[in-house]
């Protein structure tokens, strides 16, 4: 059996910031496991610019993004295997993995990194009425096709949803010359950023419309046509509302699912908001030793804060691997999300494994204008910030101090809430 | 006199604009909440530039497809031209990030730079 100090799972931004933090942290013996055939993920396929604004201070492509990630992968002589697919993580972290040339490879790992990333709603998820013909795609998958692969999905296109991905596909096809005719969107905002919606859609005159969906699919080989409606505030379609549109292409652009099959067969504790694990303040899941970071972890708005978190974890498994494991004791807090707020990364904290700022990040539920991010320390508020937009397609965080923490008494849980007042 | 109306890109407010534009020239912005809204709205209507990114075939690479950008950013209305362009190139492996692939897309005096490295095989 192989041993490594450290065995990351996936080589995509999570895992590649993950990795070079872990090797600055004095830990020599590292594997990245990548199942596709090069290092980089899903940014690769990302061509649009608009990333690592908040880490570069310029607007990188997604190649380029992750390019500078691997390049220090490269750099800092990280050991990768690459078209290798994980295919079980014990509990006791023994990593199985396969591959063509090693076959199936069993590896002794002192910490696990989780870093699958996430996968795209699929159509099955939807319960849309309608044929399956061909033409229905994810839009990360027809991303995939035109930008790495150089097909052209189709001629005519409808999408579903207006998350990110669907937006800068809507454009991309339109570059490429494709008709789009319309999105829509269930909800009655778009979970994507305002200037997606202007440089991808009002750019090419392409319609936004919100509170709509699809209602029908026809063709028996090929999508021929494909009917919208609008839906009530019961999300139901309402009668008379509908619009059909000639197209040979349906785009699904429905959210983003993380991708932890491993995490729950090794038994993993996973959450049922985020559909990733519960973690510690050191991003470590309910099993010891294995970490977790990423779109696997909650689904990120920007990928400057994957690598954000990704280095924590590259971090805190060194810490755990050169600790051997070794239990640090303390009261461990319970962090809240409650009025408005899903979810925090992290659900715990023990303040003695804590450092002196941690960022807590979560989602909420709907838009909200001129709200308070609050903060109880048990009954008491100790944060109340104004916020003049919140909005569930963008990541919210607070900012909470260690020496805070320790000094108030007989903690026990950290609420955040949004507040009107 | 002209009036046009603008979603403001610069926060997730998104605040509506209005923009008054007389001979070419802004005369007044409302519906912005901050300086940011009345500086984006004066840009977009007078000279609005984008950063078009796309692929080119490339040959005898390790990979199909090379993505490129234009270096900075290109008038709004050329966008289409640019895409021509492009889309007209067929270039040899090997190319890595920054190599031009264009000099002067559309007589914009931007050039066409590569976004990934693709090695030849």
């Amino acid at each position: 059996m192989l041993a490594y100090d450290i065995v990351i799972i996936g080589g995509g931004p999570a895992g590649l910031a993950a990795a070079a933090s872990a090797k600055k942290a004095d830990t020599d013996s590292i594997l990245i496991l990548e199942r596709d055939h090069e290092l980089g993920g899903i940014l690769n396929q990302c061509i649009h610019n608009g990333f690592g604004l908040h880490t570069f201070k310029e607007e990188l492509t997604g190649p380029e993004y992750a390019y500078r990630f691997e390049k220090e992968v490269y750099d800092l002589g990280i050991e990768y295997k690459l078209n290798t697919m994980v295919m079980d993580i014990s509990p006791d972290r023994v990593v199985t993995a396969m591959n063509r040339t090693d076959g199936m490879i069993q590896i002794k790992a002192g910490a696990v990194i989780l870093a699958m990333g996430c996968r795209e709603r699929p159509r099955g998820a939807l319960n849309t009425p309608g044929y399956r013909p061909a033409g229905i795609f994810s839009a990360g998958t027809a991303q995939r096709l035109v930008n790495i692969e150089g097909y052209l999905p189709g001629r005519e296109v409808v999408i579903l949803g207006s998350g990110d991905i669907g937006l800068i596909m809507a454009r991309r096809m339109t570059l490429e010359g494709a008709k789009v005719k319309v999105v829509a969107e269930v909800m009655p905002y778009s979970g994507g950023l305002k200037r997606n919606i202007v440089q991808c859609l009002d750019d090419y005159g392409i319609p936004l419309k919100l509170s709509h969906t699809v209602i029908d699919i026809e063709g028996k080989e090929r999508v021929t046509a494909v009917t919208i409606a609008e839906v009530g505030p019961d999300r139901k379609p309402v009668p008379g509302t509908e619009e059909r549109y000639t197209c040979d292409t349906l785009l699904l652009s429905v959210g983003l699912i993380p991708e932890n099959e491993l995490s729950r067969s090794a038994g993993v504790e996973m959450s049922p908001i985020t559909n990733g694990p519960v973690v510690n303040e050191s991003l470590e899941t309910s099993i010891p030793g294995v970490f977790a970071c990423g779109n696997v972890l909650h689904v990120h708005d920007l990928v400057d804060y994957v690598s954000e978190e990704a280095k924590r974890a590259g971090e805190n498994a060194a810490k755990y691997v050169q600790s051997k494991g070794e239990e640090i004791s303390g009261d461990v807090i319970k962090l809240v999300a409650t009025d408005g707020a899903r979810y925090t990364v992290p659900s715990t904290i023990n303040v003695n494994r804590m450092d002196d700022l941690l960022t807590v990040r979560f989602r909420v539920g709907a838009v909200y204008q001129d709200a308070y991010v609050s903060v109880y320390f048990n009954d008491e508020r100790v944060m109340h910030n104004k916020k003049r937009v919140l909005a569930p397609g963008e990541m919210e965080n607070v900012i909470l101090q260690k020496a805070k923490i320790a000094s108030f008494p007989d903690l026990k849980t950290i609420t955040v809430k949004i507040e009107k007042e | 006199m002209e009036t046009r109306e603008l979603t403001c890109i610069g926060c997730p407010m998104g605040c509506l604009l209005t923009v008054e534009i007389d001979k070419g020239e802004v005369t007044s912005v409302a519906g912005n909440t901050c300086p940011n809204g009345e500086r984006y709205a004066k840009k977009e209507v007078t000279n609005p530039t984008r950063i078009v990114t796309s692929t080119v075939v490339i040959k005898n690479g390790d990979k199909p497809r090379l993505s490129v950008k234009t270096k900075s950013d290109i008038p709004k209305d050329k966008i289409f031209q640019v895409m021509k362009e492009i889309d007209a190139v067929r270039i040899d492996a090997p190319k890595h990030i920054g190599d031009i692939i264009i000099e002067n897309v559309a007589d914009t005096g931007v050039p066409v730079i590569a976004t990934r490295n693709v090695e030849s095989i």
